[in-house]
């Protein structure tokens, strides 16, 4: 059993509130006194950081990327969900709350969740004032639109650009800090380890991917925004420099790592075109409001979609789903596209894609309206695949897209090491099973601006602690430890690149641990892993030296760090004898075909502590318990 | 798509920290399928040249789908190469021809040292934000969102000079390295809302008197910064900004 979740007594709405009343607090004339380590600058990282200087702490930002502006939130299309009610149309923060955990397969925290639907509002209110340019109606009122797993409009958004547009945001708030004096940014850094004195965290070992140098900083805290590991999979829609490393570290330092095996394979992508691919992109699910999906009701129909008369046309998940239609959760829309792809009716070159027609949308609004809603969208499509969505239905298929799966955190989003705390895609918290779509970019900004400065206080002022500084002998070991792994990958001389490796990596975890898992499968995939594994610490190519900007040798020890996180997902797979929203093993389905779970069994949050290179993870588990919601099979019919 | 394969010869740029001097060298890219895009390409080059023991071509890109501008290489002459409106990454092979000889290089300006090969330091940018390019919004403060009336005219206005994705591309294309189209195209977003008006004049001012203390050019109506936008920002937003300085210097 995993220790305390803290999550405090009473009612569901009033948690929040009584727990910020019963959090100590720092006086504002000590926080200064106070020095805190955020590591990221994405949505969470960037909004935590801003908001932690702002109330005074001294805070040290660093992120990988050569500005903090480029953090991967940037990529975000769609939108970002909030319970205003603008749109009159029944949404309250409850209806949210009962969405998020639903559309989650009830494999979330209840706790969590509710504060996420509470707080939703108050982003709305924060980016406005802020400048974030959402979209408005003629009279200036802000605009709405649905998303997949709703049946409200309740997601803001600024055109196909809604996380560009929020990063910008949080980094302008940001930037206002690094004016102040209360926020150093460290650009090019990227985190290796964390330090531990005295069991709590006390700083990190960065890597600065400019010189080399193998830098020390210490602190009172240390916050992870590192993001997700979808780049385990190698094809992602993750950005490149994507990773786990900075919570995969934190991982070996005794940190639990839940749920590792809940990774979200978004339903509307551009398929994949040849070997070389390098990342796939995501096309916005917000086009499922208007696009329709279908595949042609004979399999290996190989006509020109505009000669494939209405009535052989299979518009499956209209067919099978009247109510919600195409715009079912993202694992239903994935799995079902999968399904029509294995009977044979999937469509272009590979026949691994569906379509997503707006014929019907065009005709229906005009090309105007669906351009002013999505042009930037088609445009992108159009450059990468020479096809025109206006005249032609796009292709589209599943890829890896977000992961639910992070490291474990209480209430206050402190992972079980004291004073390390992990907000955003990096932890766990919220989503369960599967996330719905304009989540990720609200749980973001609510852990960065309005929980994590609260529970940082809280953590502060109940801990004194003595003054550490990099001298300290817990520095010299992690400093040590990180140089003597960049020299070992160094020293390899093998004849393979690092890529060669991880695209491999990427087949064996897409085929054994993607849309469909089975005890078989995971099993040989845990096998084909650790040959891999070994295989690329005898054989890896990382040219230059580690004193210099090395590229090649950045990414071999993220590699190195998603082989080992590859084990821990497919032991978590193999372990949940169940199916619930993205995780779906073939032996545990309905009448219907849809995810059977055992909540007897499984309503559980599977944490894993590391017990040293090659061993088996150690298994803890948090029960959850729903007080609040009844558990039933998820239907989008 | 109808998928074929080219060869091309590169003259790239390589040059190791930026007080080393540089020079072109010459690489063949061979069997490169024209739906690759451009930085595809420079990955296949790259490992063609690990796997022959040499370094490999340092370049900085991350999202790959044109919106967080850490990509950005002169391409024969030109920011993000020939194609309007596209970052690099979103450049695809089939707009070069079998046999092509193309020519890349980093931006070259004074407040963009160069890092490594095609890779610079962009962050004089970030320091020019630093100067003002933000609302004073502290965290928990703001009022109801929809208590801020803004018109869908107006909203549009800001989120076009907002879309600026900070590639540095506009500085690259300048004669004068000016950073004004980007300088402008903040001050625009946040100048156009209402919300962004209490601060407009220090804004405007602190950030032009950041830029010049980087060590940007100035203006000179080139338009080229707007020609190779990779985000179409318009150089209407340089016009905003200067009539905003202007309207600052007689308050």
């Amino acid at each position: 059993m995993l220790s305390d979740s803290k999550v405090p007594a009473g009612p569901l709405a009033d948690k929040w509130d009584r727990h910020r009343f019963e959090l100590k607090l720092v006086n504002p004339a000590n926080r200064k006194k106070y020095d805190i380590i955020v590591v990221g600058t994405g949505l969470a990282g960037a909004s935590a950081a801003a908001s932690l200087g702002e109330l005074g702490y001294n805070v040290k930002n660093f992120c990988i990327q050569d500005s903090p502006r480029r953090a991967h939130s940037i990529a975000a299309q769609g939108g970002i969900n909030a319970a205003k009610n603008y749109s009159n149309d029944g949404d309250s923060t409850w209806r949210l709350f009962y969405d998020t955990i639903k559309g989650g397969d009830f494999r979330a925290r209840e706790a969590n969740v509710y504060r996420l639907a509470q707080l939703s509002e108050n982003i709305i209110d924060q980016c406005v004032a802020q400048g974030v340019p959402f979209a408005r109606d003629y009279g200036g009122l802000l605009d709405n639109r649905s998303f997949g797993g709703a049946q409200v409009a309740r997601t803001f958004y600024a055109r196909g650009q809604t996380g560009q547009q929020l990063l910008l945001g949080a980094y302008s708030a940001l930037m206002r800090q690094v004016s102040t004096g209360k926020v150093t940014i460290y650009p090019r850094r990227e985190m290796l380890d964390v330090v531990i004195v005295d069991g709590k965290a006390r700083g990190i070992v960065a890597r600065n991917l400019v010189t080399g140098e193998i830098e020390s900083h210490a602190a009172h805290a240390v916050v992870l925004a590192t993001g997700g590991y979808g780049n385990a999979y190698f094809l992602s829609t993750n950005a490149m420099s994507c990773n786990v490393t900075a919570a995969f570290r934190a991982y070996r330092k005794g940190a639990l790592f839940a749920n590792p095996c809940f990774t979200q394979i978004h339903p509307t992508c551009i398929p994949v075109h040849g070997i070389h691919q390098s990342k796939l992109t995501l096309m916005s699910e917000s086009l499922r409001n208007d696009g329709r999906v279908w595949v042609p009701k004979t399999p290996g129909d190989k006509r020109r979609p505009e000669d494939i008369p209405e009535s052989e046309r299979d518009y499956y998940l209209e067919r099978k789903y009247p109510s919600f239609g195409n715009l079912v959760p993202r694992d239903v829309a994935s799995r079902n596209a999968k399904e029509q792809c294995d009977q044979g009716k999937g469509v272009g070159e590979t026949g691994l894609a569906v379509y997503l027609d707006f014929a019907d949308a065009i005709q229906r609004d005009g090309k105007d309206v669906i351009e002013a809603k999505y042009g930037n969208l088609f445009e992108m499509y159009e450059k990468i695949t020479d096809e025109n969505p206006y005249e032609t239905p796009m292709r589209i298929y599943p890829a890896v897209h977000y992961t639910m799966g992070g490291l474990w955190v209480d209430y206050n989003l402190m992972t079980n090491i004291d004073g390390l705390f992990a907000i955003g895609e990096a932890n766990f918290s919220d989503h369960g099973a599967n996330r719905l779509g304009a989540s990720a970019l609200m749980q973001g900004l609510a852990d960065g601006y309005f929980v994590v400065p609260y529970t940082m206080g809280g953590y502060l002022a109940s801990n004194p602690m003595e003054g550490v500084d990099t001298s300290h002998k817990a520095f010299d070991a992690s400093r040590k430890e990180v140089s003597d792994q960049v020299s070992r990958l160094l020293s390899i001389n093998g004849k393979q690149t690092v890529t060669q490796f991880h695209r491999r990596l990427g087949k064996i975890l897409w085929d054994y641990c993607g849309i469909v898992r089975d005890d078989a499968g995971l099993k040989k995939a845990l096998e084909d892993i650790r040959a891999l594994k070994e295989e690329f610490h005898k054989d890896v190519n990382v040219p230059g030296d580690g004193g210099d900007f090395n590229q090649n040798l950045e990414n071999a020890g993220r590699v190195a760090d998603f082989m080992e996180l590859a084990e821990l997902m497919v032991t978590d797979a193999f372990y949940r004898k169940e199916s619930c929203g993205c995780h779906l093993n073939a032996a545990y389905l309905t009448e219907d075909n849809e995810p059977l779970r055992d909540d007897k069994n499984f309503a559980v949050v599977a944490a894993w502590k590391y017990t040293g290179y090659g061993n088996e993870p150690e298994y803890y588990e948090e029960p959850l318990i729903f007080e609040n919601v009844a558990l039933t099979q998820r239907s989008y019919k | 798509m109808s998928t074929k394969t080219i060869t091309l010869t590169l003259k790239v740029w390589r040059q190791n920290r930026s007080r080393k001097k540089g020079g072109f060298e010459i690489y063949t890219a061979r069997d490169i399928s024209t739906d690759m895009s451009f930085l595809e390409m420079l990955d296949v080059v790259n490992e063609d040249l690990v796997l022959s023991g040499k370094e490999p071509i340092a370049f900085d890109h991350d999202c790959r789908e044109g919106i967080c501008g850490m990509c950005g290489a002169v391409v024969d002459g030109q920011a993000h190469g020939p194609l309007k409106e596209t970052t690099l990454c979103q450049l695809h092979m089939r707009h070069f021809k079998n046999g092509d000889t193309v020519v890349i290089e980093p931006w070259r300006a004074r407040a963009f040292p160069v890092v490594k090969d095609l890779v610079v330091d962009r962050s004089a940018f970030d320091k020019i934000i630093a100067a003002g390019g933000y609302i004073s919004a502290k965290t928990g403060g703001a009022q109801d969102a929809n208590n801020i009336l803004v018109g869908k005219e107006v909203a549009d206005k800001a989120f076009n000079a907002a879309a600026c994705i900070g590639c540095g591309a506009c500085v690259a294309a300048c004669p004068n390295a000016s950073a004004m189209l980007f300088v402008g195209a903040k001050i625009s977003h946040l100048g156009l809302l209402p919300q962004g008006r209490p601060e407009a004049k220090t804004r405007v001012q602190s950030m032009i008197r950041a830029m010049d203390r980087l060590g940007f050019g100035n203006c000179s109506n080139e338009t080229e910064c707007e020609a190779q936008c990779p985000k179409s920002i318009s150089i209407r937003e340089i016009a905003r900004m200067n009539r905003e300085f202007v309207k600052a210097s007689f308050s």
